[in-house]
């Protein structure tokens, strides 16, 4: 196949999904099956990809044939690739749960096209090579997480949305601004173009100014401190399957474009930068896990925990050393599973019992024991437990913060790590092992019959699906270790990339 | 005429951050409408501004000749005005739509979404009823 093709598939096939649910409106039948066929195709379209990716070569292609750096380029290289495959992952379990999840009327205002159109934007910001075009991208995702997150129009909603889009039209606008100031500086838009020229600016310190404008804005995105008191105001509100995508995918886009900003172009001052990345990744750790314990309401404590999961990520580009790269991107590809799963189970554990309030819960592991062992994957995994997935990402991690003897990083990530168990065990404890209250109305049998057969299949077939990703990467972490370990090499030699996209 | 415009830029952004701390809503959503224009001038400014001829490139030559405006600048705002214009428009319905639900355009007073204090504190099992 064509490898133009290859890279515009990923973004082409969630919009022709989205446009054909869309023209069956009428029809909530329709659209479900439309869009649970458009993720398997997506997730098709990206196995093509990463397979093309991993078998040794960087993926580009020149819309509309105009050379870089003059055209729009779509590049793909390794990390570009396994964002967008875990992409078509998550769209697929989401979509599945969707079935079981999302009301009729949801269904009937777009909840689908707008999935896939979200879709979409997430994938055109992996692969895209063009920063003004990344600010499209952003938009393109944005404007349908806006829709996702008021659809329905509670209160509740309403009040979340509202914080959410504010906060992130100002981030974009400080994108946009940053965009304009480095155009002005260099002449170009192309990334790899922009890697090469940023070097030859004489005045530095305009520079590193654009570059934390640039982390100001990505740091709203992804919610590090002190910039993600949006997140735990709005994550919660709308229905679970939409938390799940937003908490899997729409930080972690954040944290991509800040590692490949800040490895591919903005490396000129890396001794200020990263020493501000630094700080910024341990007090998001801290201040994200200790939210996290203060909570009783289970997507709250969830919704602080992608905080604290995050200061991990941006701790790995601090550090900025090979391995320390090597240990971000696994972790990337761990927690986006972890994550979207456990906001699944919380999800199932919410129709069992009829709340996410601690205090309302119980039984769960008395009447549903899968559903106990189905939890204590990602939640062992989150905390970093051996032989779990997330074990392997914060081993490698803190390893890489020994080597760097970065003593203060370290005891900060180990500390958080013991402190994020003490929020699973507190889920577990009072939403699974400790008894219902009394007088609850789950207690009653025909209150336990609520959800079965195929309503049932479709919430847990995805939980079971995500729950197997993390058991075969914590059993088996070689070959993601493997394959992390050469997306972190063409990270920091950025001259493959460079190379790829300008003098192919 | 670059220093004119930096100085429009900079009131602008003073203007709409101004707006955007502000606690009524309505006035929020004003900022981020300059917040866009201003980013939008900043653009045109860093541009280049060249009274050049149009970019246009003669019907026997493969290159421009030189003197030429920048059109990559004009196209990007031209881009970004239309994204930010679908973004007010949103905006704009989105707090019509609170205001309505809710009948409150202040944003200290927002908590619809929070968790009320008293529950948050105490750690025992009569709470939350």
């Amino acid at each position: 196949m064509d490898h133009s093709l290859l890279v515009v598939l990923p973004i082409l096939l969630p919009l022709l999904t989205g446009a054909v649910a869309l023209i069956a409106h009428k029809s909530n039948v329709a659209q479900r099956w439309i869009g649970v066929g458009g993720t398997l195709i997506q997730l098709a379209a990206a196995l093509l990809l990463f397979n093309e990716v991993w078998s040794g070569e960087i993926v580009v292609g020149q819309m509309g044939n105009w050379m870089a750096p003059f055209g729009i380029t779509l590049v793909a290289d390794l990390l570009g690739a396994v964002m967008v495959l875990i992409t078509g992952i998550m769209g697929l379990a989401v979509c599945v749960y969707s079935l079981g999840d999302i009301d009729e009327t949801r269904e009937k205002f777009g909840y689908y096209p707008l999935l896939h159109i979200l879709l979409m934007g997430v994938n055109g910001t992996f692969l895209t090579g063009d920063l003004f075009n990344m600010y499209v991208w952003f938009e393109v995702m944005l404007i349908s997480s806006f829709v996702l997150l008021s659809l329905g129009n509670g209160k509740e909603q309403l009040d979340g949305a509202v914080k959410y889009v504010i906060i992130n039209l100002f981030s974009s606008a400080l994108f946009l601004a940053g965009i304009g100031i480095l155009y002005g500086m260099t002449g170009t838009l192309n990334m790899a173009d922009l890697a090469e020229k940023v070097h030859l600016i004489e005045n530095t310190g305009l520079v590193t100014a654009v570059s934390v404008m640039f982390m100001i804005s990505f740091g709203i995105k992804a919610a590090v401190f002190p910039l993600f008191f949006w997140l735990p105001a709005s994550y919660h509100t709308p229905p679970i399957a939409i938390s799940a995508i937003f908490a899997g995918l729409l930080t972690k886009v954040g944290v991509y474009v800040m590692l490949r900003m800040f490895t591919l172009v903005f490396v000129g001052d890396v001794g200020y930068t990263h020493t501000i990345l630094l700080w910024v990744a341990g007090l998001t750790m801290i201040t994200g896990v200790l939210g996290a314990a203060a909570q009783m309401e289970v997507r709250k404590i969830l919704s602080f925990h992608i905080i604290s999961q995050i200061g991990y990520m941006i701790m790995g580009l601090a550090l900025y050393t090979p391995l320390a790269i090597v240990g971000s991107v696994f972790y990337i590809v761990h927690h986006i599973i972890v994550k979207t799963n456990l906001f699944l189970i919380a999800g199932v554990a919410n129709k069992l019992v009829g709340s996410y309030d601690l205090y309302k819960m119980g039984g769960l592991y008395r009447y549903y024991p899968w559903l106990g062992i189905l939890f204590l994957i990602p939640a062992f995994s989150l905390a970093g437990f051996p032989p779990l997935s997330g074990f392997w990402a914060k081993f490698t991690l803190l390893y890489a913060a020994i080597e760097i003897e970065s003593w203060t990083i370290l005891a900060v990530a180990l500390v958080v790590g013991l402190l994020t168990l003490f929020s699973m065990t507190k889920i577990w404890t009072n939403a699974f092992w400790a008894p219902l209250p009394e007088g609850h109305e789950a207690n009653t049998s025909d209150f336990r019959k609520r959800i079965s057969g195929l309503h049932l299949f479709y919430l847990v077939a995805p939980i079971v699906l995500l729950a197997l990703l993390t058991l075969t990467i914590g059993l088996n972490p070689q070959p993601f270790y493997d394959f992390s370990l050469k997306a972190a090499e063409q990270l920091l030699s950025r001259t493959e990339y460079i190379e790829a996209v300008l003098r192919p | 005429m670059e220093v004119l415009l930096a100085f429009v830029v900079g009131i602008l952004f003073a203007c709409s951050i101004y707006l955007l701390l502000k606690k009524s809503l309505v006035r929020v959503v004003l900022g981020v409408l300059i917040l866009s224009n201003a980013v939008n001038l900043l653009i045109f400014t860093l541009g280049r501004l060249t009274r050049g001829a149009p970019p246009l490139i003669a019907s026997d030559a493969s290159v421009a000749a030189a003197g030429i405006a920048n059109p990559l600048p004009q196209a990007l705002i031209l881009t970004a005005i239309v994204i930010g214009f679908g973004l007010f428009a949103f905006t704009i319905v989105l707090i019509y739509r609170y205001y309505k639900e809710t009948q409150n355009l202040e944003s200290d007073k927002m908590m619809d979404a929070e968790i009320p204090y008293d529950k948050v504190a105490l750690f025992s099992n009569e709470e939350g009823k």
